[in-house]
């Protein structure tokens, strides 16, 4: 867990079970480890009012006999992020108070699915959240606007207009991104060493 | 004066009695200018000068935000209550000056939310009054739902259901109609917030359904001025002030601080909004809680008190004040 540097960085929790009437849960990667160790602690009968959206990214196969054993009401895997987005933006406009939701996985996993919350009128405060797996980051660039996915190094590079980027912990949840700030703007001849930090 | 309760000098404009138990107050500046903005579910606190006696009580401003001409309230009256709804029953009258606070709004609505569920038990339907306006005037998808014992006593039903029609629904006790709570929130669409102002037991009957239907409490707000209630007659030690005070039996702890000059800060005199949090220095005896705002724990920490609704019984209590 990082520390917690300015106000905006998000800070993650462990899942546990809420009080509700239905559960949705949105998982990649490692996050299924999360959703496995929340059953442990969920009373009997918690997933059959729940559904799971799993997208594997590198964990392959390792997760799914585990999840569906689970008995989900309804079990979704899907290709990317980007891909499943459309269909918890529909999942949520049909959906009814009494929803809880539980967002685990990569930081930009969370970041992205807690987007589409809060335009559907979720309080952020009341989605349960953990972090598993990478660290890497969904980079804005406060140049051009442009969105960097996968980010690991520090200083980075924008993959829409070149500048090297300073990855700020400053995160913008109506982005679903960190802010990313031209690190050699007084003299572009100086060009520090990229390091791996987001891992 | 009191932190956030800067006063505005007012004319009572017209006293209108609504029914048997409520009457309405219109209020204008006594300078003839605008009032302060405000928003749905604020209140102000009136200040009552009953002879030697000072009541400062809040009621909630049921007229429309858009309207800063002048401010109105409703008082029902309560004749076992400490005096304040008779005082302005009785006593209050067209033409009369009056002090009351700038309006400070502790049940507001959240505007992010995509409806807004509001839930009223009799004359709990005051702030609703003012957020309706406000909600119908910005185009805001909202659903009243309104609890009262008669048609005869059911204050504002008529004009709320002219205004809005089916977006308010009715329940009068006396033809054993009910809130159809749990069907309710089972089907509100995702982002509704939900709103509750009325009796104690009301609101912790949504409050608690609410919770057990997965309503994060964030999205649950309530509003519960609890009026101070009276008790036993205590003395307090003032270790600040080094002052020696009594409560009298129909008193709040504030009002006797504030009957012996001193100022703590307020904004609720109910036990909501934790203004006049006070520490306790020592004790021996036992408290009275009764405010919403310290958490259980304090509460029996024997640390703090809310010197607008609580009380103490006991040989001595010396406060940080």
């Amino acid at each position: 867990m990082p520390a917690k540097t300015i106000l905006s960085r998000p800070v993650y929790g462990t899942l546990s079970p809420q009080t509700g009437k239905n559960h949705l849960f949105i998982a990649d990667a490692e996050g299924a480890a999360a959703i496995l160790d929340l059953a442990k602690k969920a009373p009997d009968g918690f997933f059959a009012s729940a559904h799971i959206m799993f997208i594997p990214e590198m964990a392959g196969n390792q997760f799914q006999t585990a999840l569906r054993t689970l008995k989900p009401a309804q079990f979704y895997e899907g290709p990317s992020v980007a891909a499943a987005l459309p269909r918890l933006r529909q999942t949520l406009a049909n959906a009814h108070m009494g929803l809880r939701l539980y967002l685990t996985g990569s930081e930009g996993l969370i970041g992205q699915a807690m987007q589409v919350a809060l335009e559907a009128g979720i309080d952020h405060s009341s989605i349960q959240t953990e972090h598993r797996g990478s660290w890497a980051r969904r980079v804005q660039c406060v140049h051009c606007k442009g969105i960097t996915e996968n980010v690991t190094t520090q200083p980075a590079t924008c993959a829409h207009c070149g500048l090297l980027l300073l990855v700020r912990d400053h995160y913008s949840r109506r982005l679903a991104a960190f802010q990313g700030v031209c690190i050699n703007a007084e003299d572009p001849s100086e060009i520090p060493q990229k390091e791996e930090i987001f891992r | 004066m009191s932190a956030g309760t800067t006063k505005l000098n007012v004319t009572v404009t017209d006293v209108v009695a609504v029914n048997e138990l409520v009457k309405r107050f219109h209020f204008e500046r006594t300078d003839g200018g605008d009032l302060p903005t405000f928003s749905g579910g604020a209140h102000v606190v009136v200040e009552m000068r009953d002879g030697d006696k000072s009541r400062l009580n809040p009621y909630s401003l049921m007229s429309s935000p858009h309207n800063t001409r002048d401010y109105t309230i409703s008082v029902r009256r309560d004749d076992s209550g400490r005096g304040g709804s008779l005082f302005m029953h009785n006593h209050v009258k067209r033409g009369m000056e009056m002090v009351i606070s700038y309006p400070v709004n502790l049940f507001s609505l959240d505007l992010r939310a995509r409806k807004h569920l509001l839930v009223a038990g009799g004359i709990g339907i005051t702030p609703f009054m003012a957020q309706t306006a406000q909600l119908a005037g910005e185009g805001g998808n909202f659903e009243l739902h309104y609890t009262c014992r008669t048609p005869a006593l059911g204050t504002y039903a008529d004009v709320l259901h002219d205004r809005y029609g089916k977006r308010v629904n009715i329940y009068y006790d006396d033809t054993n109609e009910r809130l159809p709570l749990e069907r309710l929130l089972a089907s509100q669409p995702l982002g509704t917030h939900l709103y509750v102002c009325g009796p104690a037991g009301m609101i912790r009957w949504v409050r608690e359904t609410a919770a057990a239907h997965g309503w994060p409490d964030e999205t649950v707000h309530y509003e519960h001025f609890a009026a101070p209630q009276p008790g036993l007659p205590f003395d307090v030690t003032l270790a600040l002030s080094k002052l020696q005070i009594s409560v009298g039996e129909e008193q709040s702890l504030l009002e006797a601080m504030e009957a012996a000059g001193i100022d703590p800060p307020y904004l609720c005199r109910g036990g909501v909004c934790g203004q006049c949090e006070t520490n306790v220095v020592s004790y021996d005896g036992t408290f009275k809680h009764n405010d919403h705002w310290l958490t259980e724990a304090e509460h029996c920490s024997g640390k703090k008190i809310m010197p607008c609704v609580s009380r103490f019984e006991g040989k001595s209590l010396v406060l940080e004040r």
